[in-house]
């Protein structure tokens, strides 16, 4: 293929997009797996059962799919904050919560999964919004609205979060609650409240980014899989409890994979992008972006 | 090649308690042999198809014990290793040498050099780090044999299963033989490992990897050794598949049930011994046979979830925990 | 044969005892239904097209058990959920074989069910009528074997020859074709032999990538089309790919003349609805649309009765795809036990060879490997859809039949933007 700018500049801007939603739907596991350390490996899934409830309500109330998934967040958080109530009695508590957490989290995604195709059956699910059919360009660029909002959702939330993060005092707390949970005992915190807070927040960005994904494509009960490989590889790339660390290698991430589709083939993409995961893994372990 | 890794650990090991591995040795072969024999009266062809499969878990959920279970270290690309074992046998028959001992020891050789390479290259991570990483291994092998086109790339492959005489039945009973031969030498080899300095040391990683390394024992050597023999284990169980299938595509071997199975089975059976991945197989595989001729619909995969989650809120120990647990209350 | 099951007799109870199977004892009754066994994908990724062929099999098992049943005995599924995983066939067949003793066994939905049954039916030297299966048959060349897929004696070519030759046909003729395909078994089988149809016909293969399973974003490969500057576009793929693909080239515009192909997806009530105008002008493969050149016997009151079970099950809710297919072989085997007057195995794939058949989707009549004696897919160009109602696609017009001749309903619109 000859070199064309076009072509160069659409699959750079693509790349950023689609990383965008990468980025949404790794920030939710970066609360979890960095910050609290609980390998929630059912994450993607979380986000697939967030698509689900905002297909639902969307259907039925004739609502925006983006309005539905926002009315629905605290449902998401409430989810979420019980969810690690059970787990954490059930695991964390008892000590040895690595093996046995992990499986149960891989338990978690094979139920939720199951029961979600047994409640709506194999069919794959889609909402149809006017504007997921239109794109507008810039130049020789193109920027279909499907892969905008989910994006400008992912920096709506990433800027929310960073800001909860920086300057109110839970949110501190929240921030270093993975690092040094007795620091917060001293100043009359209980760590426990913060991480059932926290894991509420994670579950919250993905019902988040479940909506988002209903934008992009049509989802099924196993949709999540898709994904399972590449929040962990974004997150860990990422430098774990970094937010922006987590942005910036998910639009590395989206950048990568477009680019090798575009100019090496679509077929080696997941190779190349998990390949410097793996490369990152065995030369900088702590990630590209930590401190 | 996997005596010659393991040996040097063993000498140590196995002095004490000679008698009891003799006795265990016999027990082992006298039950493979009774099998056998049992299965090969009744003569169905079921019989030999749905043990195969529960056999075949036997196998893999050994291998990742000796990984998971006696080192602490979770697997989660259990099911790249068995399709790499897999594709050795479809390479070999697509190369003119359908011979299923050597492809079984090719497997094991490619399996073993894989999970090696895999040690190497992620062993320094800690406990969920490696997880990852071994997730992230099975969709980079998965996207190279898609496009690998000589062993049937995406458009998978077809593996004839060749004509037997003599004394067993039809081939399918071979491929059970092959199995049940399998399970039972990866069984003798876990307790070799579990019984062994190796073993112990595995423990001392599992317990506290860094109090371990502080005290002498050489933690990445050790756990080289059971990424090697783990993955060497789990290829070899994934060798015969093509002749079971008679067709292999990448993306069924490289399911996600053999990783969730390949765990889930350890957990429910108890993870610190020899006997609580057979258990956990016996049971779950057994289950998950019957369970798809009856219930046959998606309670059927529910019920494996259910049950996962069950066991490890109820009995994190497994089975053999509570067998122990009762055992030892009167004492 | 009738050996080896006395053998088994005998030996049942240590089965039972086994505790692998709990196996219902089968009570000779009066008149013994003629079990039909079948596996079948419920659950997994191809569960949708699985139920689909499931509900009209049971169509037809209620219809014949209504009228009194086959040759004075009712009949009767035995099925079982093969999860969409090839690894679990082999049980499920000898199950059906060894414990169960069905009368006649069918395939599963597609390759992956299909390929790791066949050894064991040639073994037990079985009937075996497939669902879905392209080009099965070609190993082993098995004389019992019954393809229900309208591609044809030359499956792997006759799926793209439509496509080809209808391109071939637009004035002025096309030079360059563009083609997309997903990683696996069907959609590469299927770009191979499009490669060799398009041999001599001088287009020139200016994009040629396989894109995998996992792809999220399809617009860098619409653009990599895009920018190739094809003719004439084929893609051939599975359904969510197929609305990725279908977005993806309406955003970027695709201005090609003639778009579509061997896509899976679009022969599907939910993707029809959901894509809606987008697929205006696409030409696409098909087995059965609701064109007058297409109005079989029979194929409306079958639809009548699948659709309200599909909107019960939540399964494909036109069901032009898999049902009519599915309920051809039913019809077929129908016949044939009527005709043979008993359960013969090779009488009666004597007759399926030998006969010609009414069903819903026409003539059937097969081939010495058991294919399509002649290919009958149709190739369907996408014409007035105005909104995502799933009605309109009920209405004759809206898939308009291109090719075969015989089925013509209209002609080709190019440009695809227009």
């Amino acid at each position: 293929m000859e070199p064309d700018l076009g072509l160069l500049l659409n699959a750079i801007v693509s790349g950023l997009l689609l990383g965008g939603f990468y980025a949404l739907a790794t920030m939710g596991l970066t609360i979890a797996f960095g910050m609290l350390d609980v390998v929630n490996i059912a994450h993607p899934t979380f986000i697939i059962l967030g698509a689900f409830a905002t297909y639902l309500l969307s259907m039925q109330t004739g609502l925006d799919p983006v309005l539905a998934c926002i009315i629905l967040l605290p449902l998401f958080f409430l989810f979420g904050r019980y969810f690690y109530d059970l787990y954490y009695r059930l695991f964390e508590r008892r000590g040895d919560s690595a093996i046995s957490g992990l499986a149960f989290f891989f338990g978690i995604l094979f139920v939720f999964e199951v029961s979600l195709s047994m409640l709506f059956g194999p069919e794959q699910r889609q909402i149809d919004v006017p504007y997921a059919w239109t794109s507008f360009s810039i130049g020789l660029v193109d920027f279909p609205l499907r892969m905008v909002v989910p994006c400008l959702l992912a920096l709506a939330a990433f800027a929310a979060i960073t800001a909860f993060f920086r300057f109110t005092f839970i949110g501190r707390a929240v921030a270093a609650v993975g690092q040094d949970e007795e620091a917060l005992r001293f100043v009359g915190i209980n760590p426990l409240r913060i991480k059932r807070l926290a894991f509420g927040l994670s579950l919250l960005m993905a019902g988040l980014a479940g909506g988002g994904l209903l934008l992009i494509q049509p989802v099924d009960p196993w949709s999540g899989h898709t994904f399972i490989g590449r929040v962990f590889a974004i997150c860990i790339l990422g430098g774990l409890a970094s937010m922006r660390g987590t942005l910036v290698a998910a639009l590395l991430f989206g950048v990568l994979e477009n680019m090798t589709a575009t100019y090496i083939g679509p077929a080696w993409s997941p190779a190349v992008a998990f390949g410097l995961l793996l490369l990152t893994l065995a030369v900088r372990p702590q990630g590209l972006f930590a401190r | 090649m996997l005596s010659e890794v393991i040996s040097p650990h063993l000498a140590a090991g196995r002095n004490p308690a000679l008698a009891g591995a003799r006795r265990f040795y016999a027990g082992v072969a006298a039950v493979t042999l009774g099998i056998f024999l049992a299965f090969h009266w009744v003569g169905s062809e079921y019989l030999w198809f749905s043990s195969y499969v529960v056999l075949q878990y036997v196998v893999l959920a050994t291998a990742w014990n000796i990984l998971g279970g006696y080192a602490g270290y979770v697997n989660f690309g259990s099911a790249a290793f068995f399709a790499v074992g897999s594709y050795t046998t479809v390479l070999l028959y697509k190369l003119g040498i359908p011979s299923l001992p050597l492809m079984i020891l090719a497997a094991g050789g490619v399996s073993g050099l894989l999970g090696l390479g895999m040690g190497y290259l992620t062993l320094r991570l800690r406990g969920a780090y490696f997880s990852i990483a071994t997730l992230c291994l099975a969709v980079l092998l998965q996207t190279i044999i898609t496009n690998w086109d000589f062993l049937g790339g995406s458009r998978g492959a077809y593996i004839i299963r060749p004509d037997v005489s003599g004394f067993f039945a039809s081939y399918v009973e071979v491929l059970f033989a092959v199995i049940l031969g399998l399970a039972a030498g990866s069984v003798c080899l876990a307790r070799i490992i579990e019984k062994s300095k190796l073993g112990y040391g595995l423990a001392a990683i599992r317990d506290d990897e860094i109090a371990a390394e502080a005290s002498g024992v050489p933690t990445l050597r050790l756990k080289l050794v059971a990424t090697t023999v783990s993955g060497a284990l789990m290829g070899m169980a994934g060798a015969p598949m093509p002749y079971y299938a008679t067709f292999v595509e990448p993306a069924s071997a490289f399911g996600l049930s053999y990783a969730v199975n390949a765990m889930a089975m350890p957990l429910i059976g108890g993870l610190k011994t020899w006997l609580g991945p057979v258990i956990g197989a016996l049971i779950l595989g057994s289950v998950q046979q019957v369970a798809t001729v009856t219930i046959s619909s998606a309670l059927n995969l529910l019920l494996v979830g259910l049950l996962l989650i069950a066991f490890l809120i109820l009995a994190p120990q497994g089975i053999m925990g509570l067998l122990r647990r009762r055992g030892g209350r009167p004492s | 044969m009738t050996q080896r099951f006395g053998k088994l007799a005998v030996r049942a109870g240590i089965l039972a005892t086994m505790a692998l199977t709990a196996l219902p004892a089968v009570i000779a009754q009066a008149a013994e239904p003629i079990k039909i066994g079948f596996s079948m994908a419920l659950t997994g990724g191809l569960a949708g097209n699985g139920k689909a062929a499931l509900a009209a099999m049971q169509i037809w098992e209620e219809e014949v058990n209504a009228k009194g049943g086959l040759i004075g005995r009712p009949v009767q599924l035995v099925y079982y959920d093969d999860q969409s995983s090839g690894a679990t066939v082999p049980g499920i067949y000898t199950k059906l074989l060894d414990v169960d003793k069905v009368d006649i066994v069918m395939s599963g939905y597609s390759t992956a069910a299909i390929a790791p049954a066949l050894p064991i039916v040639i073994q037990r030297k079985m009937l075996f009528q497939t669902l879905l299966g392209f080009n099965m048959n070609s190993e082993y060349k098995y004389d019992r074997y019954f393809s229900m897929i309208p591609a044809g004696p030359d499956a792997i070519h006759n799926f793209t020859k439509g496509f080809v030759e209808t391109a071939m046909a637009l004035d002025p003729k096309p030079k360059s074709i563009a083609i997309v395909a997903l990683d696996a078994e069907f959609p590469k089988r299927a770009a191979d032999g499009l490669k060799d149809n398009l041999k001599n016909t001088g287009m020139k293969i200016v994009y040629d990538r396989s894109y995998p399973p996992s792809t999220v974003d399809f617009l860098p490969v619409m653009r990599a089309v895009q920018a190739a500057k094809p003719d004439i576009v084929y893609m051939v793929s599975y359904p969510v790919d197929s609305a990725g693909l279908v977005r993806a080239a309406r955003e970027v515009g695709l201005n090609a003349r003639m778009v579509g192909g061997g896509m899976v997806g679009p022969q599907l009530g939910t993707f029809k609805a959901a894509m809606g105008p987008a697929l205006n002008n696409m030409v696409i493969w098909d087995t059965y649309v609701p064109e007058k050149t297409l109005n079989f016997p029979g194929i409306d009151q079958l639809l009548a009765k699948y659709q309200p079970v599909a909107a019960k099950l939540g399964i494909d809710p036109l069901g032009f795809y898999v049902p009519p297919l599915a309920y051809t072989n039913m019809q077929i085997l129908e016949q044939a036990i009527t005709a043979v007057g008993k359960i013969d195995q090779g009488a009666l794939a004597d007759y399926m060879h030998k006969h010609t058949f009414k069903t819903v989707l026409g003539d059937v009549k097969f081939d010495k490997y058991g294919e399509w004696a002649e290919e009958r897919l149709i190739l369907v160009q996408y014409r007035g859809i105005k909104d995502n109602n799933i009605e309109q696609f009920k209405q004759p017009g809206t898939q308009v039949i291109l090719y075969p001749k015989q089925f013509k309903s209209g002609d080709i619109v190019t440009p695809f933007n227009k």
